[in-house]
């Protein structure tokens, strides 16, 4: 952070708005190229490739929801056994107290809960989510990130960051737009 | 890859004759005609047919109030026949929800395209029609206040449920259903409800979403999970949604009762599920489409492959009344015999030809293009559809029941004043919470038709 | 206005001594009547119009419940203590048991009655007595419901108003004075039948007080026949009973003796002790039934025939000819029945001396006469008959006796008429207008348990002490005085018939036990000392009082009359047959809920009754159940629903009395049609020339077992047949085949289940249900109700399916619906070992006990049903409305303490009395033993007349219970649902004669 400039208000990062995803994938290629890694793209709908340029790779969930599944036999099984056998043994209607055929119906919609449950938690947890405010809400036409328009963000924290250079670089890539975000 | 994956369905849906979005349409277009349905002034008709809905709720109130007041008497029900309208309805309420699911988890895992303009309300309405079935195993009890002793709570008697029971599975079943349900539609909410925050001009509504949206930026991590996410959740979704009907049929198919025990009943039950589903969705679809203009959205192609869905289950739900006859002969059990023959000529025979009639006849006219290319027509068929699908039920928990293993108890059922109240109350509940469900969200869910508009397709070529 | 001229001109027609209430009474001007009614309107504003009958119990007003309350704590000062200070064998939680008696229509059955904290609960039969043998009939059970019967009149009225005792007797005292000062009180006492020697006694005490007074006996239902048909034949009264011990063969000639009369208890027992098949070895008697309507004993008979009502006193002519009987010749008849006839009458002459005959009490008084020619000529007398003086302390002919009275009192020569307990405003023939007669005697008083319709023309109407409130005594059907004491203190300040007739002596001092013990241990006839006083007290009756045998001669020229008595007719028209209620019997029970509740036998109707006709009648009539008719008898109308009945005789109507009541209760009032209304002195039990017009109108019928259309009655039937839900073989077959009844079904073997089995060490919990015995008496289900506080729920939810009994009696016809087989099975929980109820209920509110009993927990259920749904025997109960009555507090009093009142939506079902289990294992225990067997009986066990139930430890090798499950005979039914049920059945044999097999054939 040596060439930081202490006379400016710090800011979040810079933002770039462009029209298409082409461009947006274009701009995201450069930036890279350019050594910047500290960024993150906004787009109005699921783009696989952007996440790929940016250069991340596979998402942890998968292990969490198995997780959440094997929780979930756990629960579902040990619940109704531990009831019927061992806390509050019964003779119904001379079935063995461990009919574990008739258990396993609940055991299974235990395992889907738990699992959905980790699913959507775990979805949060890694989005951050919910963060009610975040400083790229700053920048006015980023409510357009939600209809048709696509957004660049160069953070603040990048090594290669700096805010004449920075800006001037995101200037080449012809967006709509470029402004600061402020942090 | 998976880009890969979407861009041949992509191929597949331009190749297809009608396309499932009229061309024309940018990501801006399609966001401010669906958002506007949401973010304009109250059109005067909603508050009518709101209100006309509502009345509906006040007679469930009524009822309900009544019942725990005088108690299940007031229904017609007797010894032998302990279920009635409560079941039925339960069973047929439960059954419309599986197409919800049924379009948004197995077809998005199917990549069938044409499922996203219809994913969002009918994933509603599976909620809706789930909260009226849970409403009736709660009321249908001799003493609904002590319900809760169907749930695993440690309680006074330091009790626990029978495991065993069909009824316990339910509860089970039934509740994970539902919370999956919400879970699944309100994460597929968020990205819209994030548009909203963003396109609403009223502090209040801006305030609102925004909470619910819970600072959904649509950044490219956001979008990766996201993603994973919803394929993961539409993944258990859709063992969930088969399992939910197995387990309901299970009601009657572990009890020992003629016409009730049997093999078929889970995937006659979950076929008769989606039937009943997608009737409804039709339902719903047709009128919705022309009222607020979106024609381009939910187009003629839809129409035809809901239409074409529902004549394959019809199919199989006939199926499955032909192995309920071939079995009863097959078997040999007299018991079962008698129990067919009463069906075909005991009291009750009216409701079983009205059923075949229904569920039977009714669809096949779905083979024919030009009907199944009419949304009146399909409407129509529809409609018998969610007759049939009553009826079957009321057939199979009835007649059953009426003329069971000892003739010296045989008995009549007949729904009574308060029957009939519930049953139509339930039904102005679902329609009143639909109504404010397409008062206050998108009824089209917009960030997935951006992905599927031709513009933002090349954009990833 | 018009009031006093009217009045006036009534006064002109009045001759002098006439008293009057006021000018509007004497003129009886309706205005009045409605005057009154809005002046008194105690029904009328607390009953508003159609008030809920499924609620009766409910609804009560709080003035009454506590009058009710405040009665019942009081205990009679005589036999039970109060609480001052408590005498040693009253033990909190103990019930006690005093011997007591149970009358009808005079006659009394010896009772044991449970009696916890001083409050009756539970009636048994006094297994000591000769008529009771440890069971009762229906009747006895619900008396329990009649005592604690809160639309009991409570207090003493005069003219609507109410009134002190002390003002009543004061009255009357001063009003039979001045009419003895004008010599002689011209006085008449009207009584139902009296065997009573005390109340006899009185009675006379009364008649040579005033010398001028006369004493009646009436009852609808009373033996008429019998008494004139005993005349007939010995030209004198003789009582004649039966010992069916002895007989060999029996012919009912429309005798429903296994169910109805006053001796059918015992009966029962014998009869079907001569036939009690375990294995091929036993050997079994065989009776024959020929009848005009289908009873309970038909369905029991070998051979049963419907005969027309109109030709049966041609039909027993046949008989008699064919026996040989020189004044009787065959008659006209169908080939059939004479056929029948003839092969009867040779199965009779083989078992001379070992055979019966036996009369309906509604056949002609002739065909009376001529069964005791029959037995006479068969030498039964003195072995299976036995005739003996009569057992009524002055028999009469009833009819004759009302006609007098009535005749009096329009006559205007009766002075003060005093109507003890009976009701024949509502009950008199129709055409005896008994109402209007009585309207002219200027002193009415009326003793009655309720304010009934004689109560309401009567100046003075004194409420009337329950049986179960009160000392007294009346005679066993053979004699047996049976002694009756109190249970309880009045609840409501009643009198009994012995007090008033006491006061009438102007003498109101003596307590009625007082003038009981003063006539037994005082008066001349018997003088018991005191020691044995108390025995007989103890016991319930007096040991050898029975009227000894006597060995009487037929006159010879009674035959000839008898001829001649035989109504000629062969009747092609409909005749009526009048009956009392199966189980409002002639009207006096209307108020009580169990018995307006409790199936009617084969009819299965309940709340109501209706024209019963035969399929084949209905068919020609056109007409359907449920569909009113317009019946015309002479001058006189009834409109009713018709009810077709199987196996009823071609050409008869049944019509049941008792119904139609206008003042009988909450309960009682209107429920069915009033049949007397129709009923002659000509025609007291048979009006031929009936004509029946069919209406465009229907009334729903409340039944048990559902058959809206005949249609459904067959399928019934050959269902019941299919499933193998009822086994029957003749003795024959079952020589050949003793396993024919396993062999029926398809019992699963031991290890078809995939869960190894569960083991029941210590006891496990068995019954066993004999099909043969049964006759469908019904004692069995009210005994349930009364042990098992078992709620009753009303027409309405009858019609719905409701009924909430816990035993119920199944009936099936087989066969031709005009003369089909009728069989009879009692069905109550099986206790399935692997009970399809229990795995579905998700609260596990129905589990196994260690000792094999299906157990429902009240409090633990919710409600779903679905343990009733998946029941195959459908003997699930559930409380879909709050049916049990938690206000009034009289009948709290009455409830079975150690059983749970069950609240609204829940779940019921037989428990197999585990009340009783557990009061046996607590005392075993405490004496350190185990549970014998024989000391755990079920109520319904304990009141079956002819021991049908059997309850006991299955692992007990030498329990009677394990002794009837070994015999080849034991089934269970549905078993191939692996349902493995502890309560089986005994195949039903019978034992019919291989001739009439044979011409059934041709």
């Amino acid at each position: 952070m040596s060439q930081t400039m202490p006379q400016h208000r710090p800011i979040y990062g810079l933002m770039a708005e462009f029209t298409s995803s082409h461009e947006l994938l274009r701009a995201i290629r450069a930036s890279r190229a350019s050594g910047y890694t500290k960024m993150d793209a906004y787009t109005p709908y699921p783009i696989e490739e952007v996440w790929e340029e940016l250069g991340h790779h596979r998402s942890k969930l998968p292990a969490i929801v198995l997780t959440g599944a094997l929780i979930g036999i756990a629960l579902g099984f040990g619940l109704q056994y531990w009831a019927s056998v061992i806390n509050y043994p019964l003779n119904i209607g001379g079935r063995p107290l461990n009919s574990w055929p008739a258990f396993i119906p609940i055991t299974f919609e235990v395992t889907i809960l738990v699992a959905t449950l980790f699913a959507v938690a775990g979805m949060f947890v890694l989005n951050g989510l919910p963060m009610p405010f975040h400083p790229v809400f700053n920048v006015k036409r980023f409510a357009l990130a939600s209809r048709d328009r696509y957004f660049l963000c160069i953070e603040a924290d990048d090594l290669n960051f700096d805010r004449e250079a920075t800006a001037q670089f995101l200037q080449n890539l012809n967006p709509t737009e470029v402004s600061e975000v402020a942090g | 890859m998976k880009g890969k994956k979407r861009r041949e369905s992509v191929s597949t849906t331009i190749l297809a004759k009608v396309p499932v979005v009229e061309p024309g349409h940018t990501p801006a277009t399609v966001t401010d005609q669906i958002s506007s349905v949401v973010l304009t002034r109250t059109p005067k008709w909603w508050y009518a047919a709101f209100g006309a809905s509502f009345l509906l709720v006040l007679l469930l109130m009524q009822a309900v109030t009544k019942l725990l007041v005088e108690g299940t008497g007031i229904w017609g029900l007797n010894v032998p026949v302990g279920w009635g309208f409560a079941i039925i309805n339960f069973v047929w309420w439960i059954g419309i929800g599986h197409a919800g699911t049924l379009i948004s988890a197995i077809l998005l895992l199917l990549r069938q395209p044409w499922r996203t303009s219809i994913n969002r309300f009918a994933e509603a309405m599976t909620l809706f029609a789930v909260a009226c079935a849970g409403l009736f195993p709660l009321i249908h009890v001799g003493r609904p206040w002590l319900a809760y002793w169907l749930l695993p709570i440690p309680n006074t008697m330091d009790m626990w449920p029978q495991f065993r029971s069909p009824l316990i599975w339910d509860v089970f079943a039934v509740s994970t259903y539902a919370t999956a349900s919400l879970l699944f539609w309100y994460v597929g909410l968020i990205p819209d409800l994030a548009t909203l925050r963003d396109r609403s001009i009223s502090r209040v509504r801006k305030v609102v979403y925004g909470f619910f949206a819970m600072g959904w930026r649509g950044s490219a991590r956001h979008w990766h999970n996201y993603e994973s996410a919803y394929l993961l959740l539409a993944g258990l979704a859709t063992p969930l949604v088969v399992s939910v009907h197995t387990i309901v049929s299970f009601d009657f198919a572990i009890g020992q009762i003629p016409g009730w025990h049997a093999t078929i009943f889970p995937p006659y039950f979950v076929a008769g599920a989606i039937f009943a589903g997608f009737a409804m969705v039709i339902t719903l679809a047709v009128p919705l489409r022309v009222i607020f203009r979106l024609q381009d959205f939910i187009t003629l192609r839809h129409i035809q492959s809901m239409a074409k869905v529902m004549l394959a289950t019809g199919l199989i739900v006939a199926y499955g009344y032909l192995t309920e006859i071939f079995m009863a002969f097959y078997s040999g059990n007299q018991y079962e015999e008698f129990m067919l023959l009463n069906r075909i000529q005991g009291p009750y025979r009216y409701h079983w030809y009205a059923l075949l009639l229904c569920n039977v006849l009714a669809p096949q006219l779905m083979w024919i293009k030009r009907a199944r290319t009419s949304p009146l027509i399909v409407f129509v068929v529809a409609m018998f559809v969610n007759v049939g699908m009553w009826l079957e039920r009321f057939v199979i928990v009835v007649t059953s029941l009426h003329r069971d293993f000892m003739p010296s108890s045989w008995g009549m059922y007949h729904g009574t004043y308060w029957d009939w109240a519930t049953f139509i109350g339930t039904i102005g509940l679902f329609l009143s919470l639909l109504f404010l469900f397409i008062r206050f969200l998108p009824m089209i869910s917009m960030f997935e038709m951006r992905t599927i508009l031709p513009e933002s397709e090349d954009s990833q070529a | 206005m018009s009031t006093t001229s009217t009045a006036k001109k009534r006064l002109l027609g009045t001759r002098g001594r006439e008293f009057w209430r006021s000018l509007e009474e004497l003129a009886d001007d309706p205005e009045f009547e409605q005057v009154l009614h809005r002046e008194f309107p105690e029904q009328a504003a607390v009953w508003p119009e159609g008030v809920d009958r499924r609620r009766f119990l409910q609804l009560t007003s709080a003035s009454l419940a506590l009058a009710g309350l405040a009665g019942c704590t009081r205990q009679p000062p005589e036999k039970i203590v109060p609480y001052v200070n408590q005498p040693e064998e009253l033990i909190p939680g103990q019930p006690l048991y005093f011997a007591s008696a149970f009358e009808l229509d005079g006659y009394a059955n010896g009772i044991l009655v449970e009696s916890h904290m001083g409050r009756p609960t539970k009636i048994e039969g006094n297994p000591d007595h000769p008529a009771s043998l440890g069971a009762t009939d229906l009747f006895a059970q619900a008396a329990i419901l009649s005592v604690y019967d809160p639309d009991r009149s409570q207090a003493v009225r005069h003219l609507n108003r109410i009134r002190t005792w002390r003002a009543f007797v004061d009255d009357t005292r001063r009003g039979l004075n001045a009419l003895n000062a004008l010599g002689g009180a011209r006085l008449r006492i009207l009584t139902g039948p009296v065997t009573s020697p005390t109340l006899a006694a009185k009675l006379d005490e009364v008649l040579a007080t005033y010398p001028q007074a006369r004493w009646h006996q009436y009852s609808a239902a009373g033996r008429h026949s019998g008494s004139s048909g005993s005349r007939m034949a010995f030209g004198m009264e003789v009582a004649t009973r039966y010992d069916f011990r002895q007989a060999k063969v029996v012919l009912s000639l429309d005798a429903d003796f296994l169910n109805t009369g006053a001796a059918a208890v015992r009966y029962a027992r014998d009869f079907m002790g001569g036939r009690q098949i375990r294995s091929v070895a036993d050997s079994m008697n065989r009776l024959y039934v020929a009848e005009m309507t289908p009873s309970g004993t038909g369905a029991a008979a070998d051979h049963r025939l419907p005969v027309p009502a109109g030709a049966f006193d041609q039909f027993t002519a046949a008989l008699a000819s064919a026996l040989g009987i020189p004044e009787f010749s065959p008659p006209e008849l169908d080939e059939r029945l004479l056929s029948w006839v003839r092969v009867v009458a040779r199965d009779l002459e083989a078992h001379r001396g070992a055979c019966a005959v036996i009369a309906g009490a509604y056949c002609s008084p002739a065909v009376h006469a001529l069964v005791h020619i029959l037995n006479d000529r068969l030498g039964n007398n003195g072995r299976t008959v036995l005739h003996s003086d009569p057992i009524e302390a002055r028999p009469v002919d009833q009819l004759q006796d009302l006609q007098t009275l009535v005749r009096d009192m329009s006559a205007g020569e009766v002075d003060a008429l005093v109507v003890l307990a009976v009701n024949p405003v509502f009950d008199a023939p129709a055409d005896l207008d008994f109402a209007a007669a009585m309207m002219k005697v200027s002193r009415r008083i009326h003793l009655g348990l309720h304010d009934d319709e004689t109560a309401e023309l009567c100046h003075w109407h004194v409420p009337q002490a329950h049986d179960l409130e009160s000392w007294g005594d009346a005679r066993a059907f053979d004699g047996t005085v049976t002694l009756r004491q109190p249970l309880i203190d009045p609840l409501y300040g009643g009198k009994c018939p012995l007090e008033l007739l006491q006061l009438l002596l102007g003498d109101d001092g003596l307590s009625n036990r007082e003038i009981l013990e003063r006539f037994w241990q005082q008066t001349a006839s018997s003088t018991m000392s005191v020691a044995a006083w108390r025995k007989a007290v103890h016991d319930g009756f007096i040991r050898d009082s029975q009227k000894p045998p006597r060995a009487i001669e037929t006159r010879p020229d009674a035959a000839a009359e008898v001829a001649v008595g035989l109504s000629a007719t062969t009747d092609a028209a409909i005749t009526v047959v009048f009956r009392p209620d199966p189980t409002i019997y002639d009207g006096r029970f209307a108020n009580n809920g169990w018995l307006q509740e409790c199936p009617k036998p084969l009819s299965k109707l309940t709340w109501d009754n209706a024209a019963i006709v035969g399929p084949a009648l209905a068919a020609r009539m056109g007409v359907a159940n449920e569909q009113m008719v317009r019946l015309e008898l002479e001058d006189r109308a009834l409109e009713l629903p018709i009810w077709i009945q199987p196996g009823q005789a071609d050409r008869t109507l049944t019509l049941h009395l008792g119904h139609g009541r206008s003042r009988a209760g909450r309960v009682g009032t209107d429920t069915g049609f009033n049949a007397y209304s129709v009923r002659t002195s000509t025609a007291l039990w048979r009006a031929p020339g009936a004509r029946v017009t069919p209406l465009a109108t229907t009334y729903p019928l409340a039944t048990t077992q559902l058959h809206h259309n005949i249609a459904p009655v067959n399928l019934e039937g050959e269902e019941a047949e299919k499933r193998h839900l009822v086994r029957i073989a003749s003795l024959e077959t079952f020589r050949h085949h003793p396993e024919f009844a396993k062999h029926a079904g398809h019992a699963p073997t031991a290890d078809v289940s995939l869960y190894p089995p569960y083991e029941y060490n210590g006891y496990a919990w068995g019954l066993s249900v004999d099909l043969g015995a049964c006759t469908g008496c019904n004692a069995c289900v009210l005994a349930c109700q009364s042990e098992n506080n078992i709620a009753v729920v009303g027409k309405d939810q009858v019609q719905m399916g409701r009924e909430m009994h816990w035993i119920r009696i199944d009936r099936y016809f087989a066969g031709d619906l005009d003369d089909p087989q009728i069989h009879h099975q009692p069905v109550m929980c099986m206790h399935c070992e692997q009970a399809p109820c229990e795995v579905v209920c998700p609260v596990a509110a129905t589990t196994h006990s260690s000792e094999g009993l299906n157990e429902m927990t009240y409090n633990r259920c919710v409600g779903t049903r679905y343990c009733s749904n998946n029941c195959p025997y459908k003997v699930r109960r559930f409380n879909f409305l709050k049916y049990s009555d938690y206000e009034t507090p009289v009948l709290s009093l009455m409830r079975n303490p150690d059983v749970t009142v069950r609240f609204r939506g829940v779940m019921e079902k037989c428990t197999y009395c585990v009340q009783r289990i557990n009061h046996a294992r607590i005392t075993a225990e405490k004496e350190n033993r185990k549970i014998s067997d024989g000391e755990i009986v079920t109520a319904c066990q304990q009141v079956c007349p002819s021991e049908a139930i059997v309850f006991g430890d299955l692992n007990d090798p030498e329990s009677e219970a394990v002794r009837r499950k070994s015999s080849s005979l034991d089934y269970g039914i549905l078993e191939e649902l692996s349902t493995k049920p502890r309560t089986t059945y005994l195949a039903r044999v019978q034992n019919p004669n291989s001739a009439l097999e044979a011409e059934k054939k041709a």
